[in-house]
């Protein structure tokens, strides 16, 4: 009988933005049971939230993900726009779409960088963070911050983008254009890269759907889900995109997902800075209280549909305020991918929901159960994902992704 | 598939259940159900066309502990929200993640925070609070202390 060891990948660990501790089985190669314990990073925010006002929870909110930074607030002023039946100016929700699509291309390129650098591609990694540099540079002349934007407000927004940014912001966007297509080619259709991610850590459309699976790691499977064309919201009613969707379910197309939904944030922007160009009119629609009620927002993150839940007494803070992250749903599917894996495999397995990752602590080791002792570093977890890839090219004679000077 | 057929479709199923159905505006409904009919309701949801859940929501009100399941109905483009309400004396409601996994963590959640036993549920232990935190301290209730 083979002998049962476990890995844990964690609490800390550079794949995830909240600390997670995933323990994995494993006999010999092979990954037998994952166990997925949380509540390292529980902050209370829904708890702290009840003693802060309606305006003070929109910045709260935006402090509980650095990377979707703007979707919490999204979805958290629309809840309480629902609650208190606040109308918002048409200006201010284009504004807001076009801020949530430039956080998605962010966050997708980071998710790319990170995943090409699990599987031993770093300079994937290098070119998409370079590139993200970019976008994060938009974001700045918009919202005047890399991160964390404070853009969103019950009622509206809290800065314009001024007409004569428009052209600057145009000429960045197209810029960006190109950069993305070399990802397509380099990513999409490398041999070496189809044979570390096709057919690895499959989520059956069934499967996804049973876990309420979200975003990405849905529409790969081909639960063809996405709330900004479901539940139009912001000016997405108003705008013309695509919901993009694969079959397999494995690691190979969420990444296809995620790099062609980068083209649609792109048209999508262009298209609000558009009707920017052409309306003018107020961003604020000021409101002055937030009535007795309930309601609800959301708003389609990266990484899938943001919750919020808002219920107000008519005094100005909500005595009730709940929020669902996306990876909430979206983890515990990794107890279906994971299973029958080799642990090579399990690194970029885990990282293909793209569970938030942000926070740079790794603390991850192999212990063996007998002796407790520690045989593994996270460097070696990583390791080991980059020596599948080198055993790959040298029995296959491919080389990799290669990517042109730009 | 017309958008209040899944409505009508609970009305009629529940019949006297169904407490009352609140039209807080044309995309969120709320109904409120009696608690001892959940699974039957729930079983009713995940048979309509594109209902996901979300998540599920409890508030300690002065009325008792209130729990409330919020369904997308994503063909429709509305959200279906049912709710029940238990009293504070050991409350207890019937588990739904054995007909549907996305409410274990869900269900996890809620009893750790909230007091609530959720019956049938297949792994109830504490999710986000520490595994040796004190049995009968619930954060979310509204008496809840914080003590150092």
């Amino acid at each position: 009988m083979n002998k049962r060891t476990i890995v844990p990948i964690g609490p800390y660990h550079a794949l995830q933005e909240e600390p997670e501790f995933f323990k994995l089985h494993v006999e010999g190669e092979k990954v037998v049971q994952l166990d997925i314990e949380l509540g390292y990073n529980h902050r209370g925010i829904e708890k702290i939230s009840e003693s802060k006002t309606f305006e003070e929870t929109i910045f709260l909110v935006e402090r509980i993900c650095g990377i979707c930074s703007t979707s919490h607030p999204i979805a958290c002023v629309q809840a309480v726009e629902d609650a208190g039946e606040i109308p918002v100016p048409e200006r201010a929700l284009f504004i807001r779409s076009a801020v949530g699509e430039l956080e998605r291309i962010h966050s997708h390129l980071l998710w790319l960088g990170l995943a090409g650098h699990f599987i031993g591609f770093n300079t994937i990694w290098m070119w998409a963070w370079r590139f993200r540099e970019d976008v994060l540079n938009i974001l700045e002349l918009i919202t005047g911050n890399r991160n964390h934007y404070g853009m969103m407000k019950p009622g509206g927004v809290r800065r314009d983008i001024n007409k004569t940014d428009i052209p600057a912001i145009r000429k960045l966007l197209d810029s960006l254009g190109d950069p993305i297509k070399m990802f397509r080619d380099a990513v999409i259709q490398d041999p070496l890269i189809h044979a570390r991610t096709k057919g690895v850590g499959i989520l059956t459309r069934e499967k996804a759907i049973a876990y309420g699976a979200l975003g990405p790691t849905a529409r790969a499977s081909g639960f063809d889900i996405d709330v900004r064309r479901d539940h139009p919201h912001a000016a997405y009613g108003m705008l013309d995109f695509d919901v993009i969707c694969c079959e397999n379910g494995d690691v190979f197309d969420k990444a296809v997902v995620r790099i062609h939904e980068m083209y649609e944030s792109i048209s999508i922007i262009q298209q609000c800075l558009t009707q920017l160009e052409k309306t003018g009119g107020p961003v604020d629609s000021n409101p002055r209280n937030v009535t007795a009620g309930e309601g609800i927002g959301f708003y389609e993150a990266p990484r899938g549909e943001v919750f919020h839940y808002i219920r107000s007494d008519g005094s100005n803070r909500p005595i009730r305020h709940k929020v669902r992250a996306p990876s909430y749903m979206n983890v515990p599917t990794n107890r279906e991918t994971v299973l029958g894996s080799t642990v090579a495999d399990a690194t970029i397995i885990l990282a293909a929901v793209d569970p938030c990752y942000c926070c740079t602590e790794r603390m991850a080791a192999t212990v063996d159960r007998d002796d407790g002792e520690h045989h593994l570093s996270a460097r070696d977890l990583i390791r080991l994902s980059c020596e599948k890839t080198d055993r790959l090219m040298a029995e296959t004679g491919l080389e990799g992704p290669s990517l042109p000077d730009l | 598939m017309n958008k209040f057929d899944t409505i009508t479709a609970i009305q009629t199923q529940l019949g006297e259940a169904v407490l009352e159905v609140k039209r807080k505006s044309a995309q969120r409904i709320y109904i409120h159900i009696s608690a001892d009919k959940l699974t039957d309701a729930s079983r009713l949801m995940l048979e309509q066309p594109g209902a996901r859940l979300q998540i599920a929501t409890g508030v300690d009100t002065s009325k008792g502990l209130e729990v409330m399941y919020h369904w997308a109905m994503d063909t429709d483009g509305i959200v279906i929200t049912l709710r029940v309400l238990v009293g504070h004396e050991s409350p207890e409601l019937d588990s739904i993640a054995p007909i549907y996994p996305a409410a274990e963590w869900i269900e996890r959640e809620i009893w750790e925070l909230l007091g609530i036993t959720f019956k049938g549920h297949p792994d109830l232990r504490h999710l986000l609070l520490a595994d040796d935190w004190p049995e009968g301290n619930y954060p979310m209730r509204r008496n809840h202390e914080v003590t150092t």
